[in-house]
């Protein structure tokens, strides 16, 4: 990729060699209209609008790529005419029920129409019956459809579901004077669009995918929207309230609109998430799990002075990473005023692993974003369920996989259809637990440069290959003189004979062969198949950036200390970025920000967790805590950066700060720790208000600040242990895994998200069983117990029971001792 | 340019300017007009009208509340909510103009799915303390459903009083006698609208 210059309309402009052009002129502020095109995504070339004339030819912006002086006109006067043909053809048979349609102005068919200056129709088709359709959390209403397939093109490129598609819609063909009459491209936009309509992949009514809302928020018309917002309020009545989603660590900047509850309530409240979805997809917690606040809290001044006694009681906070940079830092003020024990066990596996692991790197943090995942070519995933545990991880992968012809290896013990559904070029290696090692080690193996290597991990690495020796089939081609008899008219006496002639042919012929081939033992200790190199030599081709996404499963696992050092001498050694993903919302701002301690004391706090005084923002506490949505503050993301959230709904309760303040500690706001976040771990010293939360027209996110990767002094010895053989498990496992769309007790608490609390089997583990869905069983492990209903689940497989964290009734960490697998009992109640 | 125009202040020939003797200066003056208007006897000028008026029997007065005047049909007072003439249901489809174009900010709904998957208008109300009956919300309606009507007697224990929906509603038995009258005011359909839309092609 180079820099080079292009002219749109007379302006010059820099940009990539390859750029498609729309995008070079929407980041240099030059208008071209566009409906089916979506940054990040592959053209879909649906709407034709996008039509310019570059070099004298007509070209379609979205997928015509710019090279060095080309000369763009966005408008010519066969433009024009044609996106107003465009335009008009739209508007055929669009139903005129603006009034009550939910786009409620924010349409791009109205916007278009009146750009182009549609004031008349001139071509009509018979329309036929669209029914509109109920999909679950998802309504299509095709009278409105413009088959613009955006919501096509958005599942498939960034979400990976699959789940929408084109299906034909049946009804008259356009009448056969319009192919000569109509501008050339309007026709064949009409042509195609006559025929189609969005259907369903899976054949049936009902939209069976990890329902996150996006192909909705796309839809330029009223044609897909959320059930929950049909006919609520009108978009021009929200109020827009930009901030961070607090479920998961990915940070994606969403804006919650607001609006007063009802004519008897004048209290706001949330009535949708929307995202910028140009640059950033959510997932269906972030987008439906709104909801979770802390209503109709007042300031009861009894409780707040108990929670002060508490406080002075307590030698202990035990507390979620829920939490934001500024609480997370009253609560390392206090702990370093008091002398508290700040336990959160999570964070703190998380921070031992960051710290192990910048012992060899030298760095406090991974290289990589996962902008830079989605842009690389060749991803591996090790230690993550990666669709439940940060969702945009898997959106970042499914990118690569299908815009930049990326290719994946993805090691989990659970098997995972919607990982699997991602495309052919993922393969899934169903590693047993504990094994994650021996995945590291065949990494370094496989990419590491192993000259610069240190030569006693190489030595070990050689120690797993051998030679051997296989009988292969090979097909050559071998040349075989036939001598064929036929009858032949002799020209000269006009007599048939029979004549010899000799053909030579080419046939193929199978023969074996003995070849020597190398044997990397390290592919059978993983649990690849036998093909698996050949698999890899396949997938690999053509390919040049490299990321790692590593997961909370090497956190929690009884040799996480070589697993960090081992991921650290992957980055080290090979071409790989290194992400990982911290294990909740604000893991990585709490392993930056705390110092935490394993060990409970004799009494202690819980915030958001239970304690023997709980604070907690769920409502069911001793002190009432605002949610992340009644609250601002900064998050750190998977991205390392610093993002700041607003409050959406009003609080009237107390904060932390307030018995921060209380307890000898002196800020006006939460937010005035902003400034004071420490700089030695990468944070910046800017104030809160100053924070930007917002993309620009390039794409580029103007978002908090980036953290620094602060140098740390690392150690020379890059020694790693070998691989643990007597590591394993017994057969019958359990995992600690949330379903899609839940992540902790707050969005199970959101009225939207409805999945089910329990237990979950794969349908084929339930057929297998013994088991009935809705039966309670016991499950029973060498660390504990507990008794839940079985839920089947089809967006995994294989035989490993699932456990969710987000219900905290049902406690099944218990059954866990840190290692995110285990294996346990399960028999009926 | 030419000002002559504007200089002539005589709005139309028969306008006149009245013809006042100028005010006394002095305390002698004003004495002597004190004096003038006392003796002249232009009290009984006043009674000797009202008593003329009174045994002619031809009364101007409107015997309000018993009686009232007729307004014109663009009078804008408190707001009605019309019908469909056909069908006789609610005119208003809840797509929240008037909510949007209230410059005073008084108008509120809530609106909803219902059973047949329509917008249905939960709640709607018009702070009538606010309202500045302005006769944008009556202009804005795509479906003349919202219009002011004539009632302008608004006595009420507080201002804030608000108008609900029923109560602006006409009555269906209103409707199906014919009552309920069109709102000629801003927003209603010009004449010859007919004439002037270009009409789309159709293919059945």
């Amino acid at each position: 990729m180079s820099e080079i210059t292009i002219n749109i309309d007379g302006k010059t402009i820099h940009t990539q060699e390859g750029e498609y052009l729309l995008s070079a002129a929407r980041a240099n502020g030059v208008f071209i209209p566009a409906i089916c095109y979506l940054t990040r995504c592959s053209p879909t070339l649906a709407c034709r609008i996008c039509l310019v004339e570059a070099d004298g030819k007509q070209v379609y912006a979205c997928n015509a790529k710019a090279k060095d002086g080309m000369n763009i006109t966005t408008t010519t006067d066969a433009i024009k005419q044609e996106r107003r043909a465009i335009m008009e053809v739209y508007d055929v048979n669009h139903p005129l029920q603006c009034g009550v349609c939910d786009q409620s102005g924010e349409c791009e068919l109205q916007n278009y129409t009146l750009e182009m200056g549609v004031d008349a129709q001139s071509y009509s088709v018979k329309d036929v019956a669209r029914p509109s359709k109920d999909w679950g959390h998802i309504h299509y209403d095709a009278g409105l459809c413009i088959v613009c397939e955006r919501c096509v093109t958005v599942c498939k490129d960034m979400i990976g579901d699959n789940s929408l598609k084109t299906v034909a819609r049946g009804g008259d063909a356009l009448a056969a004077e319009y192919k000569e009459s109509m501008p050339k491209d309007a026709y064949s936009m009409w042509n195609k669009l006559n025929k189609s309509i969005i259907g369903l992949t899976n054949g049936t009514d009902v939209l069976d995918c990890t329902s996150c809302g996006e192909c909705a928020a796309v839809c330029p018309v009223g044609a897909l929207t959320d059930t929950h917002f049909i006919y609520k309020s009108n978009a021009w009545e929200l109020k827009q309230i930009p901030a961070t989603c607090g479920h998961c660590s990915a940070g994606c900047q969403i804006s919650y609109d607001v609006k007063h509850e009802s004519i008897a309530n004048p209290e706001d409240k949330i009535y949708r998430v929307m995202n910028e979805w140009n640059y950033v997809s959510l997932c269906g917690a972030g987008r439906y799990g709104f909801d979770y606040q802390n209503a109709n809290v007042t300031k009861d001044e009894a409780a707040f002075n108990k929670a002060v006694e508490a406080f002075k009681k307590a030698d202990t906070i035990k507390f979620t990473s829920t939490i934001t940079n500024e609480e997370a830092l009253i609560l390392e003020k206090l702990k370093e005023k008091f002398g508290y024990k700040l336990v959160n066990n999570e964070a703190l596996a998380f921070q031992t692993f960051l710290k192990n692991y910048s012992e060899i790197s030298g760095t406090t943090l991974y290289s990589g974003t996962l902008q830079e995942v989605a842009q690389s070519n060749f991803i591996v995933s090790v230690g993550t369920a990666m669709k439940s545990d940060n969702p945009n991880a898997r959106y970042a992968l499914n990118n690569s996989l299908t815009v930049n012809k990326g290719a994946a290896l993805y090691f989990h013990p659970l098997s995972d259809p919607i990982i699997d559904g991602l495309g052919k070029s993922i393969v899934s290696i169903k590693h047993k637990p504990l094994q994650e090692e021996t995945i590291l080690y065949l990494l370094l193996d496989l990419f590491a440069d192993k000259e610069k290597l240190p030569a006693k991990i190489a030595a070990y690495l050689a120690s797993f290959h051998s030679t051997k020796t296989i009988t292969i089939e090979e097909t050559i081609k071998e040349t075989i003189v036939e001598v064929v008899k036929s009858m032949k008219m002799n020209e000269e006496t006009g007599i048939e004979e029979e004549v010899e002639e000799k053909v030579s042919k080419i046939v193929p012929k199978k023969i074996s062969k003995e070849v020597e081939v190398d044997d990397n033992r390290l592919f059978e200790l993983v649990g690849a198949s036998k093909d698996f190199s050949d698999t890899l030599e396949k997938l690999l081709a053509k390919k040049e950036t490299f990321s790692l996404v590593v997961g909370a499963d090497l956190y929690a696992h009884p040799h996480a200390k070589n697993l960090a050092r081992l991921v650290a001498l992957i980055e080290k050694y090979s071409a790989f970025q290194l992400v990982m993903i911290p294990s909740l919302t604000n893991s990585l701002g709490v392993a930056l920000i705390n110092e935490l301690s394993s060990e409970i004391g004799k009494y202690s706090i819980g915030y958001n967790t239970k304690g023997d005084f709980t604070l907690s923002a769920l409502g069911d506490g001793d002190l009432d805590m605002p949610s992340m949505n009644q609250q601002e503050g900064t998050l750190t993301s998977i991205n390392k950066r610093v993002n700041p959230t607003n409050a959406a709904l009003s609080y009237g309760g107390y904060e932390l700060n307030d018995i921060a303040n209380a307890l000898g500690l002196s800020a006006e706001n939460t937010i005035s720790y902003t400034p004071c976040l420490p700089l030695s771990k990468g944070f910046k010293s800017e104030k809160f208000d100053l924070l930007p939360n917002h993309y620009t027209n390039a794409g580029e996110e103007v978002r908090g600040y980036k953290l620094k990767n602060v140098a740390v002094s690392h150690a020379e010895n890059e020694s790693v242990e070998k691989i643990d053989t007597v590591l394993s498990l017994g057969e019958s496992l359990i995992y600690l895994v949330n379903p899609v769309r839940q992540f902790s007790e707050f969005t199970n608490k959101s009225t939207n998200l409805d999945e089910v609390s329990g237990v979950y089997m794969s349908a084929e583990y339930l057929a297998k069983s013994e088991f009935n869905e809705g039966e309670s069983v016991r499950i029973k492990s060498d660390k504990g117990e507990i008794v839940a209903k079985i839920v089947s689940d089809n967006k995994i497989g294989g035989s490993i029971l699932c456990l969710p964290t987000f219900d905290s009734k049902l406690n099944s960490e218990a059954l866990f001792g840190g290692y995110r697998f285990n294996s346990a009992s399960i028999e009926r109640v | 340019m030419n000002h002559e125009q504007f200089n002539n202040r005589n709005v139309s020939e028969t306008y006149y300017l009245v013809d006042i003797e100028d005010y006394p200066t002095d305390g002698w003056g004003k004495f002597k007009r004190v004096v003038k208007r006392t003796f002249r006897g232009e009290l009984f000028v006043g009674l000797w009208v009202v008593l003329r008026e009174m045994i002619k029997f031809d009364i101007h007065t409107v015997q309000y509340p018993q009686e009232k005047m007729p307004i014109g049909p663009r009078y804008r007072a408190v707001h009605e909510m019309k019908r469909l003439w056909e069908s006789g249901t609610e005119r208003c489809i809840g797509c929240g103009l008037c909510e949007k174009i209230c410059i005073s900010d008084c108008i509120r709904m809530d609106t909803r799915v219902d059973e047949n998957s329509r917008k249905e208008v939960t709640e709607y109300s018009i702070n009538l303390g606010r309202c500045i009956f302005c006769g944008y919300c009556a202009e804005v309606c795509p479906e003349l459903a919202i219009t002011h009507g004539g009632r302008y007697e608004n006595a009420s224990e507080q201002r804030e009083h608000f108008v609900m929906f029923e109560d602006m509603l006409t009555p269906i038995d209103a409707l199906k006698a014919g009552k309920q009258l069109e709102f000629e005011g801003f927003g209603a359909i010009t004449p010859h609208e007919d004439e002037r839309v270009k009409k789309t092609p159709l293919s059945y």
